[in-house]
């Protein structure tokens, strides 16, 4: 969906956002929005200015919640953005958006796009409760560039994702996984509001366990609980 | 001195600890092993390419994770990153003096890119969840691989990063770049620029990165001096977006990081990748980063 | 991917108290070796997964040779192989079973 339809639909009286370019920021009904459009790459100058948002909001506005309405291809493949460290950048952003949310701040994403890779790891991977549109495209990679990549034949990888969730892209599999926590369809203010009357401790994860509940990720649940509490091994 | 960047993710555990003081959690007689993988035909390592457990440094009680280079480039997979998960959350309980993350990893295992994708950010989740709990959490990054992709970004998440001159950081690999973006975007054959982008040095000029020689010893020690947390705050987030801000205004849109090195007043920059260790962290004093 | 199985007899059982022991990683043309006690009545079986399909024989024969000088028993190995040489094969082996067996070989 294209932004110019969302924002109406999220804030039917009205908003005050601002765009620059693939970025933009402001408000909606007191909530407080950050995004890109248009397919945004995530370089350095763009996760530097949603910190920095990010930041102002637990400054001017303690407590006011945020939404991530972030469309991005991915992170900026950039020599330059890599010199200086465009990692930094990244882990800034998710930084001021882990303090924002131990400050009271509700963090909730929407994909309303795309959601790629490390640009899905730097938003909306990082709110308390991640939701999608049923039109949006979730992935790591598509499966023709990862069959050249693992040098596995594409019918295989084809084949495999009508049963598996785990690699095929989708956002029914990162629903099934538990990285998607539901899809908004019809009223989208009332999904917004109901989101955001949700609660969420910052300190518990519970995507692993949406995810086992869900039948789309089956170890990760089981494999974490017993590192987080193995009995070591030289008992025996 | 034995070398990090030739030591298996065992043996950098071993060297690092006290002597015989690591216990492993869900070792390799477990099994715990990707099916993914093997639904796919490939090969699947007994610990899916990360050893975690605990020991000691200079008897004080750590958590450590070592990645695995050499086992499909560290790549992150379901049972491989809830591994590391766990272990971070396992430090929110027992708050060791530190949970050690030796890194070397490409990122995202493409195998199981779904599930590897959701567990590097539930990795995220959890370091800034223990930072939040005020453990410290170190990262030594000395593999030949290096650290990219979601590792690479939780590598910036964490208190302190320990790096070798020869270990690489970075987003995207020079090789992914170079795919996507074209040779004129990043010349991914060209070693010596790939290490002046992602290397050690420019790391630590930078100020991402404590340098140090590629050996376990020197490691090590320079983690005995590491061991404080740095909390996370708006005052320190507000601190780290200034530099981070006078970083791209200054450095952003230079050709090459030795026009980077230049602006900072460090004398004749174009030696700098030259230098062993020592030399170079001479040269680099008192730079403005 | 290729599974195979072989069985040695005629070792002396090592000690069930042994920890389990891991040796090399699993990359290209490398292999990783565990070894495990097992109640196996004195005898060690081997199980192998490997990438390179075929070579069921050659294993026969690089694997004889090892338990020829290794004279154990009760003992479960099992290899992850990414197309190692045997050269390596035979190394790792040895590797292990040193650090297994110890002073009990």
């Amino acid at each position: 969906m294209k932004i110019d339809d969302l924002l109406p639909q999220l804030f039917p009286n009205g908003y005050d956002i601002a765009f620059d370019g693939d970025y933009f920021a402001g408000q909606g009904d007191g909530v407080a929005v950050i995004g890109t459009r248009d397919r945004a790459a995530i370089g350095a100058e763009l996760a530097f200015r949603m910190a920095g948002e990010v930041l102002r909001i637990c400054r001017d506005h303690p407590g006011r919640p945020i939404l991530l309405l972030v469309d991005t291809l991915g992170q900026k493949m950039s020599r330059k953005d890599e010199t200086i460290c465009l990692n930094a950048y990244i882990a800034h952003l998710a930084k001021c958006l882990d303090v924002a949310r131990r400050r009271g701040h509700r963090i909730i994403g929407l994909v309303y796009g795309e959601a790629v890779s490390a640009g899905f790891l730097s938003s909306s991977l990082l709110a308390d409760a991640c939701y999608a549109l049923p039109e949006a495209e979730v992935k790591v990679m598509n499966l023709p560039a990862m069959s050249r990549v693992t040098k596995i034949p594409l019918e295989r990888l084809e084949a495999l994702s009508e049963t598996s969730a785990v690699f095929a892209p989708g956002v029914a599999n990162y629903i099934a996984m538990g990285a998607v926590r539901g899809l908004w369809e019809g009223d989208l203010a009332r999904c917004l509001q109901d989101a955001l009357a949700g609660q969420d401790d910052p300190d518990t994860d519970r995507r692993r366990e949406d995810g086992e509940a869900r039948g789309g990720r089956l170890l990760a649940c089981r494999v974490a609980a017993e590192v987080r509490g193995a009995v070591p091994n030289d008992a025996a | 001195m034995s070398s990090w960047s030739e030591a298996t993710a065992r043996q950098r555990i071993a060297g690092l600890l006290d002597a015989g003081s690591f216990i492993e959690f869900l070792p390799p007689e477990r099994r715990a092993v990707s099916p993914h993988l093997r639904e796919l035909g490939q090969p699947a390592a007994f610990d899916d390419g990360v050893a975690v457990g605990r020991g000691t440094l200079d008897g004080q009680t750590v958590l450590i994770a070592a990645q695995e280079g050499a086992f499909m480039g560290g790549a992150v997979g379901e049972v491989h990153g809830a591994k590391i998960t766990g272990l971070l959350e396992r430090a929110r309980t027992e708050r060791p003096a530190a949970v050690l993350l030796l890194l070397e990893s490409g990122g995202v295992r493409l195998h199981e890119a779904n599930a590897g994708l959701i567990a590097v950010s539930e990795i995220m989740r959890a370091v800034l969840a223990l930072r939040a709990a005020g453990v410290p959490v170190i990262v030594l990054n000395g593999g030949r691989y290096g650290v990219f992709g979601g590792m690479g970004i939780t590598t910036c998440l964490c208190d302190t990063l320990i790096m070798s001159e020869e270990a690489r950081l970075g987003l995207s690999g020079p090789e992914v770049i170079e795919t996507t973006m074209g040779v004129e975007e990043f010349d991914a054959a060209d070693r010596a620029l790939v290490w002046r982008v992602t290397g050690g040095k420019n790391r630590t000029i930078l100020g991402e990165a404590t340098l140090v020689a590629d050996s376990i010893d020197a490691f090590r020690a320079a983690l005995v001096a590491a061991m404080q947390p740095k909390p996370l705050t708006l005052e320190t987030l507000e601190a780290e977006h200034a530099t981070l801000g006078n970083r791209l205004d200054r450095f952003g849109d230079m050709e090459d990081a030795v026009d980077i090195w230049a602006a900072m007043g460090i004398d004749n920059p174009q030696r700098l990748p030259l230098l062993d260790t020592d030399a170079f962290l001479q040269a680099v004093k008192g730079a403005g980063a | 991917m290729e599974r195979l199985e072989f069985e040695f007899a005629g070792g002396k059982p090592v000690a069930a108290r042994n920890k389990p022991v891991l040796a090399g990683v699993l990359g290209s043309g490398n292999l990783e070796v565990l070894v495990e006690p097992a109640d196996l009545k004195g005898r060690v079986r081997v199980e192998v997964e490997t990438a390179a399909r075929g070579f069921g024989p050659i294993w026969q024969a690089v694997l004889t040779d090892v338990f020829e000088r290794w004279k154990l028993g009760n003992i479960r190995i099992s290899i992850n192989d990414a197309g190692a040489t045997p050269a390596v094969v035979a190394l790792r082996l040895d590797q292990a079973l040193q650090e297994y067996a110890g002073g009990d070989a």
